[in-house]
């Protein structure tokens, strides 16, 4: 019986792990996708060549909200859920 | 003064990308803890509705012909009443699974405005080209609200609405006014952009 419950408790373990890791890098790689964008085409950031460009140009930086995007994901969202999935997985089941 | 139609793409696509990685993290964690904190159920749904009420100034403002008006005001009541119902699931004010299929609806919806309001064939520019691509995405993609009506908890239809999500935002960031696609570009189309 012991065994079955350590068993079990290895493999509630892993399903959590897997799902905190997957959670913890959403954002790091929507962020890392944004970098990636930004280094295959440098000229969709007219922040790097800003001289001559209009206000909607200096604005419209799509590889940086992608960025921010993931940025905002991995500091707003993530810490919260990652918290609440480990409450969820701890508490005792009814 | 205004901007031109592709930030607005990319403004969008910004906003789909949001609600594509909100819709995924749910998937992820599950309903049960998605819903641990009150604010978490109405950002999706709110941002949603946000985007329809946004493409409002949109219809206002590129209003390039009569379809393209129709279009995008098809599109945002589409986009409001998927959102508000949402928002009517995650507060407890709807009850029924089945309100979900105002999403499925929204999608096709959606579908139908960016494909008919698209006059040009896939190779006449990367625009039209990715006007019909995320026509038939979300013609595709309408299969996953609608099992999601049906089968609200499972996790592969919930990540795969979410990836409908992440591939509209691709697409979109993808657009550009006048751009070859795959080295097609039609003489019609005007002088390429930068």
């Amino acid at each position: 019986m012991e065994s079955h419950f350590a068993t079990e408790a290895v493999a509630q373990l892993r399903r959590r792990s897997l799902r905190a890791a997957a959670v913890n890098l959403i954002g790091p790689l929507t962020m890392l996708g944004g970098v990636a964008w930004a280094f295959l085409q440098p000229y969709r950031l007219t922040v790097l060549h800003p001289y001559g460009q209009g206000f909607w140009w200096l604005f419209s930086e799509p590889p940086l909200y992608v960025v921010l995007v993931g940025l905002g994901f991995a500091l707003f969202l993530a810490p919260a859920l990652l918290q609440d999935l480990e409450e969820a997985e701890d508490a005792p089941e009814s | 003064m205004l901007p031109r139609a592709e930030f607005v793409h990319w403004w969008f696509a910004t906003g789909f990308l949001i609600i594509g990685l909100l819709l995924l993290a749910e998937a992820v964690v599950g309903e049960g803890v998605w819903r641990r904190r009150a604010w978490r159920q109405y950002l999706w749904p709110s941002f949603l509705f946000l985007m329809g009420v946004l493409m409002w100034p949109v219809m206002v403002f590129y209003t390039n012909s009569t379809i393209h008006m129709l279009a995008h005001g098809s599109w945002a009541q589409a986009m409001m009443l998927a959102g508000a119902a949402e928002l009517g699931l995650a507060r407890g004010k709807l009850h029924s699974p089945y309100w979900s299929l105002t999403t499925a609806g929204a999608f096709l919806v959606s579908a139908a405005a960016i494909l008919l309001h698209e006059q040009n064939g896939w190779f006449y520019a990367r625009a039209a080209f990715l006007h019909h691509a995320l026509g038939w995405t979300f013609v595709v993609g309408a299969a996953f609200p609608f099992a999601r009506a049906f089968r609200p908890g499972s996790v592969a239809v919930r990540t795969g609405l979410a990836l409908v999500f992440v591939v509209t935002s691709v697409f979109l960031f993808s657009d550009r006014d006048v751009a070859p696609v795959f080295g097609h570009l039609s003489p019609l189309a005007g002088a390429q952009h930068r």
